[in-house]
């Protein structure tokens, strides 16, 4: 898919990659034994209606033998809007759950035992504040925060890239991931403060190779942000984790997740001189390709997904999320979420794939690839990195601040429609085999408008009990907070959410200091 | 004859703009002077750009669920402008929906599988 071009057959002459998993640079796996010691974490995305609905679903998807929690938040959360805010109409509850306050954060993880399973939350723009919520409400039913164990997406620049979820400016809002790096690293051991996230950036469109280039690039920019907010490599390195997107072509895939851990482990021990065996071993989440999912004959995602969910295991995966066969028509009903969750049961238990580390190592083909994958990520990372004159923070910025990173990936995005249009590139019921697109499309899951008045209801409730002037004096010390680039915003942020001071109004009184940012529209 | 001028816009807090800019190139490629707003448009801002930009269609990309609060809002803002704009909603609307945006006045509703082919028929169709 990426136009790389594949010869008939490879031979012996191609070089393989490292002796053994769990070896530098690990491109055959972080992890001596892989699977066989401990399989992937199976982690289901999800999150609608209220914090009461989703925290039902996520009661289902545990007793159905899921292991972990990931959290989907709806876009004015996710955007930092409240639910009563104007510009939030017709969005509250429907592509996640509503978060405005504490409250909510206390309703969704309630009668769950957050010291015994991992969660993450998948936020961005306003990650610090819903980092201060959990370890609030964890706090306040009795675990204390150095036993949270889970993931706060927290990646900021793939949005400005891909995903476009951004409130403030590049800068300040890296010093806020800068802020909960230094928060999680003296406070949550467990955490992941950051999940530097390749999924979004392929899904808008990149290749394999520039999702590889992009992320990477991020994950860097990340580690210069740690160093220059005075913590050391080693101390967060080890806490950083991936996201990366399992699509359709198969091997060049898994050569993808390989040449990452090869990438990452190289220029963390030459670059940024780590010593800690962790910091070097790069370590990811992988959910299968959304966009790879058909309206047509919708029931062929199932075997889509399942290749692709195969690719992430062969490629070493640490936890993944499998898409049900209807995302691609609506947020997916439960029947499709457990028949996604069965695909990873079904190579767990019965393929007997998981018995083996890394199964493809030293076949000929995928060491080829492997080292192709690499050489062209390489290629992007040197160019990032000459644009910031040596500094990767700096070449990630001015990339996102030029427009360079959405122009490429438009670009590839194009590429391939071009291709499905003209009939080079095949898609099954799309542009080939459509024979049953007529067929009634499945039933799926419909959330009325009744959530968006029910959330709106709460929060005037909230508003009502809360002490009004201390939510104005929490506000204010934020602003102040936010003023000085050397204070850590989390003690302000978490006194904030206490107040039950809304998301909507924690991230105005921050725009206020930070500004808001606006993407120049360009085809 | 003058050239066809068709606005294209992505409406609500979704930024998901894949869709959108593939459908403004296919487009332009195909002959049209396309307009496009970026992201996080209101129906008031599509409306005024629809009328300072003096366009023969608009295009809403929809994907967060959002449409039935937003879409109508955009059909009644023209119309309260006197104008006949066509509306186009393409993303992801649920069957159920598809009807009463029809009724609302909308054009045509396009799905996520929805090919380039018909995607320009359906704005020939509109125009």
């Amino acid at each position: 898919m990426s136009g790389i071009p594949l010869e008939p057959v490879y031979g012996p002459a191609d070089a393989v990659h490292g002796d053994f998993p769990g070896q530098y640079p690990y491109a055959r796996g972080p992890y001596a034994s892989m699977y066989r010691t401990k399989l992937w974490t199976m982690r289901m995305f999800a999150g609608f209606g209220t914090a009461v609905d989703t925290n039902l679903r996520f009661k289902e998807i545990l007793a159905h033998g899921g292991d972990g929690l990931s959290t989907a938040f709806d876009l004015p959360t996710l955007m930092g809007r409240d639910s009563d805010d104007p510009l939030s109409a017709g969005e509250v509850g429907r592509c996640g759950v509503a978060v405005d306050t504490l409250a909510d954060v206390e309703d969704l993880y309630r009668g769950i035992d957050l010291a015994g399973v991992t969660t993450s939350m998948t936020i961005n723009s306003p990650a610090a504040i819903l980092l201060a919520m959990y370890v609030t409400a964890a706090e306040a039913s009795g675990v204390s925060r150095t036993d949270l164990g889970g993931t706060l997406q927290n990646d900021i620049l793939k949005e400005y890239q891909a995903q476009k979820e951004y409130i403030f400016p590049p800068r300040p809002s890296l010093r806020m991931v800068a802020d909960t790096l230094r928060f999680c690293t003296a406070e949550m051991p467990r955490w992941h403060p950051v999940s530097v996230s390749g999924y979004h950036i392929r899904e808008a469109g990149a290749t394999a190779a520039q999702e590889l280039a992009f992320t990477l690039a991020n994950g860097f920019a990340y580690v210069e942000a740690g160093l220059a907010g005075g913590l050391r490599v080693d101390e967060f390195a080890p806490r950083l984790s991936f996201f990366f997107n399992a699509h359709i072509d198969f091997f060049e895939e898994i050569a993808k997740y390989r040449a990452a851990r090869i990438i990452w482990a190289r220029w963390m021990k030459d670059r940024y001189r780590a010593e800690r065996e962790r910091s070097l071993q790069l370590r990811f989440h992988t959910q299968t390709a959304g966009v790879s999912l058909t309206a047509q004959q919708p029931e062929v995602n199932i075997v889509r997904t399942t290749i692709e969910a195969l690719a992430g295991v062969l490629g070493g995966t640490q936890s993944l999320h499998t898409n049900s066969m209807d995302e691609v028509l609506a947020l997916p009903t439960e029947k499709a979420v457990r028949i996604a969750l069965r695909t990873q049961q079904v190579i767990a238990h019965e393929t007997q794939v998981p018995h083996v580390a890394d199964p493809l190592g030293g076949s000929y083909f995928v060491e080829a690839l492997t080292g192709e994958m690499e050489r062209r990520a390489e290629e992007l990372l040197a160019q990032i990195d000459h644009r910031g004159g040596g500094s990767m923070f700096e070449g990630v910025v001015g990339g996102i601040e030029e427009g360079w990173f959405q122009a490429e990936i438009a670009d590839s995005a194009y590429q391939l429609e071009r291709k499905l249009n003209e009939g080079t590139h095949l898609k099954v019921g799309v542009n080939a085999f459509t024979e049953g697109n007529d067929e009634p499309p499945p039933e799926t899951l419909y959330i009325g408008q009744e959530v968006e008045s029910l959330q709106v209801k709460r929060l005037a409730e909230i508003k009502a009990e809360r002490d009004a002037s201390l939510v104005d004096a929490v506000l204010d010390r934020l602003r102040a907070d936010a003023g000085r680039p050397d204070v850590n915003l989390m003690p302000a942020l978490l006194e904030a959410v206490r107040s039950h001071a809304t998301v909507g109004e924690i991230v105005q009184a921050l725009a206020e200091v930070f500004g808001r940012w606006e993407e120049a529209p360009a085809i | 004859m003058a050239e066809r001028r068709v606005l294209v816009a992505k409406l609500g807090l979704d930024g998901h703009d894949r869709g959108v800019k593939v459908v403004a190139r296919l487009l332009r490629d195909a002959g049209y002077e396309v307009i496009y707003t970026g992201l996080r448009q209101t129906p008031e801002t599509v409306v005024a750009a629809a009328v300072d930009e003096d366009v023969d269609a608009v295009g809403l990309s929809m994907l967060s669920g959002a449409h039935m609060a937003l879409v109508p809002r955009v059909v009644e803002g023209l119309r309260a402008a006197g104008l006949d704009t066509p509306v186009i909603v393409g993303g992801i609307i649920p069957e159920q929906d598809v009807q009463s945006l029809r009724e609302g006045g909308v054009e045509a509703v396009l799905g996520p599988g929805a090919s380039a082919e018909e995607i320009i028929e359906a704005v020939e169709a509109a125009i």
